[in-house]
């Protein structure tokens, strides 16, 4: 029996795979159309805020704040219902992307995360690439 | 505002009566089934229907379940945008009757969700199917949890209390034990304790995921349902009082540009829909708003303007929800709701069904003299992307 693992994305997928071949580098990858300056998130081929095709990919900082959080207290997935209780939140990057994650490096959860938290992002590998994490400044 | 069109109706219902089917029945089954009853209940026949909405299951549902009816509709509508799809189907149904398209719609749901041990609210794989899910799907998102995360941020910026949210449960349950429909759906689904409830039962029930306890979730059912909507001449020679649709409104959300989610998508349907219909939501004897948790009522009450945002917690408070007290506003799910009678996974249509009971006067808690309803489904996920359809119903 193997150990159930996190539900892995497929790194290879077409819109996303620019944003997972920059966690091997430990690079946390967003778009912004170079015709209009719109943050584009999750990753496309096109712009959402003018009709052009021009989407250039930035390094955000890894730096952002909890928009909002809940700590899962049930889940029936065979990794998850493992690592109970276990906080997701709405990390909000401070480029402008929202990205759904875990605040993880925690004592208690029910005391210690904050909507407004500030929190920077940690890594945890799967082979060469990384899937971001955030823990609190 | 408008002059008000009664240019379609809401002719026959029927909601499926059971909510476990032990596996022994399908989709399919319930939604014939269904159809049969609503279309009797209407005084009308299967030859009757021009019109099918459905939001089906895999491809070409249109053309499979036209066929399993037995139908030649010359409009098939199969929208899903979640549990909000027959709000929109209603929607459609009622513009394809005013431009001349169909004279007779037939609106149809069915699903096995429990019996199929959907682990729905903390199965914990999202929802599957959205090119957003390649970046979100590592973080064990639970469907509970993404609720939770809007009442988490109502709390944070208006000091919304879990005691406020709980009004919504308890006023549900207290609807659901006078519907036997319900007592017997939480009998079926091994409800423990199944009696009123008070805000100290909702708040120290288990915890599922912060802020949100067991009592302010949804079950998870088997069950389905059926509506007919005519034109106004079919309307009028069928066997129960027209509840016209008098406004809908349609919207969508997502979470991409730092959305607020502390409010829903219909703070742009709920606009559409009541300015078409040229009433109020103040003047609303029944608000049938999808309960799939105490959290998504909250926000949809605000969204539609029965407060203002932020205020809903306060407003909530007292039991003011309740059937008994309609002087102070709307009866809220006076079925039981999606908390205590009927959630297979898509609670549309039971929203249509109970505001048109109340309109007819056949509630088994019913408003007297109950003239105005709204009906507004959320589809989808409410703290990300997710769908709004509203429905504003008028008695004859």
């Amino acid at each position: 029996m193997t150990e159930p693992t996190r539900p892995l994305p497929n790194f290879e997928e077409s819109d996303t795979a620019p944003f997972w071949e920059g966690t091997m580098d430990r690079q946390l990858r967003f778009q912004r159309c170079n015709d209009c300056d719109t943050v584009i998130f999750h990753p496309r081929r096109h712009c959402v805020g003018c009709l052009g095709h021009d989407l250039i990919w930035h390094d955000a900082s890894g730096q952002g704040t909890v928009y909002s959080y809940s700590i899962v207290r049930q889940s029936y997935h065979p990794f998850f219902r493992q690592h109970l209780p276990y906080v997701v939140a709405w990390v909000d990057l401070d480029e402008g992307p929202r990205l759904l994650s875990n605040v993880v490096g925690i004592e208690d959860p029910s005391s210690d995360v904050h909507c407004g938290m500030a929190v920077r992002v940690e890594w945890e590998p799967h082979g060469d690439y990384a899937i971001p994490l955030f823990r609190p400044l | 505002m408008s002059v008000q069109q009664r240019d379609a109706a809401i002719v026959g219902i029927h909601e499926f009566p059971s909510r476990d089917v032990e596996g022994e029945l399908s989709p399919l089954h319930i939604k014939a089934q269904s159809a049969s009853k609503a279309l009797a209940d209407a005084g009308l026949t299967w030859s009757d229907v021009d019109g099918i909405y459905d939001a089906g299951e895999g491809g070409a549902s249109g053309l499979t379940i036209a066929e399993y009816f037995g139908l030649s509709p010359t409009v098939i509508d199969t929208t899903n945008v979640g549990g909000s799809s027959y709000q929109f189907h209603a929607a459609h149904a009622r513009r394809a009757i005013a431009a001349g398209k169909a004279r007779v719609a037939l609106l149809t749901y069915g699903s096995t969700a429990h019996s199929n041990v959907a682990r729905i609210g903390t199965g914990g794989r999202g929802m599957g199917g959205y090119p957003a899910d390649n970046l979100e799907s590592f973080a064990g998102l639970t469907l509970i949890a993404n609720y939770a995360m809007c009442a988490r941020r109502h709390m944070f910026e208006f000091g919304t209390t879990s005691e406020q949210l709980a009004e919504i449960s308890v006023a549900t349950r207290f609807h659901a034990m006078r519907n036997p429909d319900a007592v017997r759906a939480m009998e079926d689904l091994e409800f423990l304790d199944i009696r009123e409830t008070t805000v100290d039962d909702v708040v120290n029930s288990r915890m599922i995921a912060d802020p949100l306890h067991l009592l302010e979730c949804c079950m998870i059912s088997d069950g389905g349902g059926a509506v007919v909507i005519a034109a106004p001449d079919v309307a009028r020679d069928c066997r129960h009082k027209p509840v016209w649709i008098l406004g809908t409104g349609e919207a969508t959300k997502y979470p991409e540009g730092g959305a607020d989610i502390t409010s829903s998508a219909a703070v742009q349907s709920g606009p559409i829909g009541f300015g078409e219909a040229g009433v109020g939501p103040d003047e609303m004897d029944i608000a049938m708003i999808y309960d799939s948790f105490s959290i998504t009522v909250l926000t949809i009450l605000e969204d539609l303007g029965f407060c203002l945002k932020g205020e809903g917690g306060h407003w909530v408070e007292g039991g003011r929800l309740r059937f008994d007290q309609p002087s102070e506003g709307p009866a809220l799910n006076t079925d039981g709701g999606g908390l205590s009678s009927n959630h297979p996974g898509m609670r549309g249509i039971f929203l249509l069904i109970e505001a048109a009971r109340q309109l007819r006067g056949e509630s088994t808690a019913q408003v007297e003299g109950a003239k105005l309803a709204v009906a507004h489904g959320n589809g989808g996920m409410l703290g990300s992307r997710h769908s709004a359809g509203t429905v504003v119903l008028g008695g004859d």
